[in-house]
């Protein structure tokens, strides 16, 4: 009986850590979907976005370090703070003007190439972008308080512990997160279904050349599409860098999303959340009934052996498309 | 006006099909050879051999490994480290175990089970493809990296879990250990590489690398016309995983000394020999050297200019250096997507025709 | 343009050989990668000691000593280049701050006859200098830390820990591991069980299921041997499951400021090991201030004097730089070898008068070493964080580690080296 209540507790803490992996991957999928690229940079993009934030928030002077190696003297902050409100917006504009450059400098000059190419030039984009946040921010832990509650949920504790006689865990920060991640499907949802924009993104993901010929602007919708990112990377962000600081490791959740990603297909939102969720129930659990026996540690790799054995049998994800090959 | 054949007088399939048809070439390689095993071993030092030689042929034998299965037959693969860690851990169990027997075999018996282990996870390669395979590697990548470090077995037992390399020799001379000198490790390594460019290179021209090309331009084509597609990509995660094998054996033995799995065989190391070969060119042995070069030499080189040369603070000066190599590798595969062996053949192709370029 | 890239790189590489006149001391740091945080303090107290040292006395001994920096990275292989790189220019001695590394090192040193100096990390059982002629690990190393960890809750439960559950969360490396075996036997000898969690390197920030298991299971003390963000998350977890911060105890690398800030308020009352003192509350401070800092020639600008990692930087420097004067002293030249510095190490007595001397009285142990013992005596203290103040407060005096159970596990253990790499032991 006991061992059931655990494994309770244990499905739905996996349930909102899927959550927190869902948020990372949702922003591979929408790039990968309007643009067919995989974006490897997106974990750095979290980072970066959390730096800036964190940054902004401290009003931190960019690119301190370099400034202080040029000039000599030690440069530190402005002597101001903004509120977390004000900064998150200050770096949704830095976002997207990030989109932009890497679409001007980079994307631009690299299309109709191998995916595999346009890969790798993110992946060069993810050292770039993580030795730009150290520059522009320096490498120490930052912390960051933009007022979201962390800890046990009392509430769910005292209320489990009335009818179970065994309090659930539950951390507030995870609450959150599953509410800010529902209101960000929904507003994609609502943006992809609803407005011009959203309309002319679908049409490219569907189809690049159909799109183009009806005159949508591929190279406007791309930027949309990395901002949007960008702007689903900072969420992702704050999230993560609430819970253990804002430092060089936020960048490695990157690796938590590609099982979810492979999971889900690459191509769907939906399939995002699901894989998400699955992942984190599936590893929680695993962790906790068969993890113990053979030495713990078992979450890097699991979650991607059950995304490799349910490829076999299902190769393009749960809900990616269905592959069909001509010769 | 020098470097060219004087008309096309090739009365042989065997002249046809040669690796350097253009005489100058030969001798350059040739010359190179000359070089590389008669006069380096006599000047190089350790900091050249150790920081930059050594390292530089052990990726660069990963590389061709890697090479062999993404850029020949199309396999896209994130799990080298895992692979090179196989390699190493075989060839530490195999040294400790029997220690009389020469550690050349123990090295080659490595690069075997690494092909056995490489070939176990290929088999998901029949049924899944392009980025979900890559994905699907990282499984292998880190399955392999914690089994490693989670049983004792594979270290001995040993307080920390690291693995170091007893010393051994070959012919008489120390090859592993901390009394080795710069030029037997060099050497050694050199053999190595230009036995597995050779290998390698007469692999892939042959009926074998027809097969892997044929699946790589198309798998269902290549079925079609009577390529088994079972037989030809568990071949090639085969060869490739022998090869990285043997670089990761050397890795260990030869290079490092001491092994901790988690750190020198992470997923940093599968994307940086997938970075070798994306940006040396895939599908070129010459572009397995030419890209592990690149990546090993940049680092160095941006290090020493930053730090040495502009008296930089080192910290600055590794987020400058991580910036620039990003931002060259990204400009790398604007200007050349097809990576520095095409930049080469370019070449090549002009110096033919000059100084009449029409 | 390859050509003048090439000569570009030589002249660099020209440039960056010091004059050997000076004794040098290579600080291989890491202020990047995923333990940025904590490399960049350490490394910053590591070159302060000795800025002082050339700015006030002109060096040591009237030698000016040099401490060329070198990124690692906490990588192994960019470890490897940078001992190589720097090992021409007559370093003589090497403190990596990487038990990775070290090992690395340990062979390379031993064949080129170069001091590693390990203080808290590294290989443990070169504490026996009768196999490990190069290597010194003064004043405390993992086992000592895992032994006193012990000491310490024992104090706390009136000598007896029969029956208690204590669990230990690990760093999934090399590093990670190495206290297991000891507080393995100290389970045998004081009858508490022990519970190992590890947790992944790679994957430090999520934690959740080790928490739960704890959350589940309410050991009665968690002992924690972790590094970089394993830390904050950990601590912030163990507030989230709201796991008594007392009943909490790290080693000296999951103790300092960066770790414990994050989670704020929360942290309050978390234990960590130390082996020296922090803070700024001692009079060397003002003498860095006037010499080092105000001229503005501290590393980085000093934004991280008195951190717990600054402090353990420099008193790495300290022990460091006390060695060379002794070897000074003993040789009766001034530009000593790395040979002479070994000889220095092996008969340094760091008394607290000494340290009252240099300006840190009561800052860390003494230190005597000899011929068989390159690990001192072992003690170390126990600090709590003030999450109010901001502070990490030390609670406990030095504690000597037992022996007694420690002795036999690093004969074994370096009698397996020995054995191993062919070593004939030596001091006898």
């Amino acid at each position: 009986m006991d061992q059931l209540l655990y494994s309770a507790e244990v499905v739905l803490n996996g349930l909102m850590t899927g959550v927190m992996y869902a948020l990372v991957a949702l922003g591979f999928v929408l790039i990968f979907k309007a643009s067919g690229v995989f974006n490897y940079a997106q974990g750095v993009m979290c980072l970066f976005a959390a730096l800036t934030l964190v940054g902004i928030m401290n009003g931190q002077v960019p690119f301190a370090p370099l400034l202080s190696a040029i000039t000599g003297n030690r440069i530190g902050t402005f002597g101001f703070t903004v509120p977390a409100a004000l900064a998150v917006l200050l770096t949704a504009v830095v976002m997207v003007g990030l989109a932009w450059l890497i679409n001007m400098l980079i994307l631009r000059h690299l299309v109709n190439q191998a995916p595999i190419i346009l890969f790798m030039a993110t992946i060069g984009l993810a050292y770039f972008l993580e030795g730009l946040g150290d520059v522009m921010w320096g490498a120490d832990v930052k912390v960051l308080d933009v007022g979201i509650p962390q800890g046990i949920s009392e509430s769910v504790e005292a209320w489990t512990h009335a009818v179970f006689g065994y309090g659930f865990f539950i951390d507030r920060l995870d609450i959150v997160a599953a509410v800010v991640a529902t209101l960000l499907v929904a507003a994609l949802v609502m943006f992809s279904q609803y407005t011009r924009q959203g309309r002319a993104m679908r049409a490219v993901a569907d189809d690049h050349q159909a799109a183009l010929s009806v005159g949508i602007s591929l190279r406007f919708i791309w930027v949309l599409v990395w901002s949007i990112a960008g702007f689903v990377a900072l969420v992702a962000g704050i999230m993560w860098g609430a819970k253990s600081g804002v430092q060089f490791s936020l960048s490695l959740i990157a690796l938590k999303a590609l099982p979810v990603l492979m999971l889900g297909g690459f191509t769907s939102i939906p399939g995002a959340i699901v894989g998400g969720l699955i992942i984190g129930v599936g590893e929680k659990l695993f962790e906790f009934w068969v993890g113990q026996l053979v030495g713990g540690a078992t979450e890097t790799w699991f979650a991607y052996v059950l995304a490799l054995v349910f490829l076999v049998f299902r190769p393009q994800g749960l809900f990616g498309e269905r592959i069909i090959e001509r010769v | 006006m020098f470097y060219r054949e004087a008309g096309d007088f090739k009365t042989s399939y065997r002249d046809d099909g040669q690796t350097f048809p253009i005489r100058l070439d030969r001798w350059g390689y040739y010359a190179l050879l000359a070089v590389a095993f008669l006069v380096i071993p006599f000047v190089i030092d350790n900091y050249w051999a150790n920081a930059i030689l050594v390292p530089f042929l052990i990726y660069a034998i990963a590389a061709i490994g890697l090479n062999i299965l993404v850029g020949y037959a199309g396999q896209l693969s994130l799990g080298t480290g895992g692979f090179m860690a196989v390699g190493a851990y075989a060839v530490y169990k195999l040294t400790t175990s029997f220690p009389d027997i020469n550690i050349v075999i123990h090295v080659l018996l490595a690069g075997i089970i690494t092909a056995l282990v490489g070939m176990l996870f290929g088999l998901p390669s029949l049924r899944i493809k392009g980025f979900y395979l890559a994905v699907a590697t990282l499984a292998a990548q880190f399955f392999l990296v914690w089994l490693f470090n989670k049983v004792p077995w594979f270290y001995n037992y040993s307080a920390s879990g690291q693995i170091n390399m007893p010393e051994r020799s070959l012919l008489g001379q120390v090859i592993t250990g901390p009394g080795t000198t710069p030029a037997a490790k060099y050497l050694l390594c050199l053999v190595f590489a230009v036995a597995v460019a050779w290998v390698a290179r007469n692999l892939t021209r042959g009926t074998i690398g027809r097969k892997w090309m044929a699946i790589r331009d198309m798998d269902i084509a290549a079925e079609i016309i009577g390529v088994n597609p079972l037989n030809a990509k568990l071949t090639a995660f085969g060869v490739s995983s022998f090869f990285v094998g043997i670089a990761g054996a050397l890795f260990f033995a030869v290079y490092l000394g001491a092994a901790e799995v988690g750190e020198a065989f992470g997923l940093n190391k599968s994307f940086l020999i997938l970075f070798m070969i994306i940006i040396g060119g895939l599908g070129s042995i010459f572009g397995s050297f030419a890209g592990a070069a690149f990546m090993v030499l940049l680092p160095v080189l941006l290090k020493n200019v930053l730090v040495g040369g502009m008296g930089w603070p080192t910290d600055l000066a590794a987020y400058v250096e991580l910036m620039i190599v990003g931002a060259l590798i990204i400009i790398v595969l604007i200007l050349e997507p097809h990576g520095l062996a095409q930049l080469w053949r370019l070449t090549k192709e002009k110096l033919r025709l000059w100084p009449f370029p029409h | 343009m390859n050509f003048r890239l090439t000569a570009l790189a030589a002249a660099a590489m020209m440039a960056a050989a010091p004059a050997l006149a000076d004794l040098v001391v290579p600080n291989l740091s890491y202020r990047t990668g995923p333990y940025a945080a904590n490399g960049t303090q350490y490394a910053d107290g590591f070159n302060d000691y000795f800025t002082l040292l050339n700015e006030r006395d002109g060096g040591i001994g009237g030698e000016r000593i040099q401490v060329p920096e070198c990124e690692t990275a906490y990588n192994t292989e960019k470890g490897v280049e940078c001992y190589e790189s720097t090992k021409g220019s007559g370093a003589i001695v090497y403190n990596p701050l990487s038990t990775g590394i070290t090992y690395q090192l340990i062979p390379k040193v031993s064949a080129d006859g170069i001091v590693l100096y390990t203080p808290g990390y590294g290989r443990t059982s070169a504490k026996n200098g009768k196999v490990f002629e190069w290597v010194f690990n003064a004043p405390a190393n993992y086992w000592d830390g895992a032994s006193v960890a012990i000491k310490y809750l024992l104090d706390q439960n009136g000598g007896s820990l029969e029956g208690k559950k204590i669990a230990l969360l690990y760093h999934n490396s090399a590093y990670g591991k190495e206290p297991i075996r000891t507080l393995q036997e100290l389970a045998e000898k004081h009858g508490y069980t022990l519970t190992e969690i590890p947790v992944d390197a790679a994957a430090g920030q999520e934690q959740k299921s080790q928490w739960l298991q704890i959350r589940r299971e309410q050991p009665d003390y968690v002992i924690m041997w972790g590094w970089g963000v394993m830390n904050q998350a950990a601590i912030q977890e163990a507030a989230n499951v709201r796991y008594p911060m007392e009943q909490f105890i790290g080693i000296w690398w999951s103790g300092s400021e960066p770790d414990v800030l994050p989670a704020g308020a929360a942290a309050n009352g978390y234990k960590a090991l130390a082996f020296h003192g922090v803070g700024q509350d001692y009079p060397i401070y003002d003498e860095l201030q006037e010499h080092v800092i105000a001229p503005g020639k501290a590393s980085q600008g000093g934004q991280h004097v008195g951190t717990v990692l600054y402090s353990r930087g420099m008193y790495a420097a300290l022990v460091i730089s006390e060695a060379i004067r002794k070897a000074q002293e003993l040789s009766g030249t001034a530009a000593i070898s790395a040979a002479q510095l070994r000889d220095g190490f092996e008969a340094l007595d760091i008394t607290p008068e000494r340290l009252a001397e240099l300006g840190l009285p009561d800052f860390g142990p003494p230190i005597t070493m000899s011929c068989e013992n390159h690990g001192g005596s072992g003690m170390a203290r126990v600090q709590q964080w003030d999450a109010s103040a901001g502070k990490w407060n030390l609670i406990t005096e030095f504690t000597e580690p037992d022996q007694e159970v420690l002795q036999p596990l690093i004969e074994e253990d370096s009698a397996a080296y020995a054995a191993e790499a062919g070593v004939t032991p030596r001091c006898s």
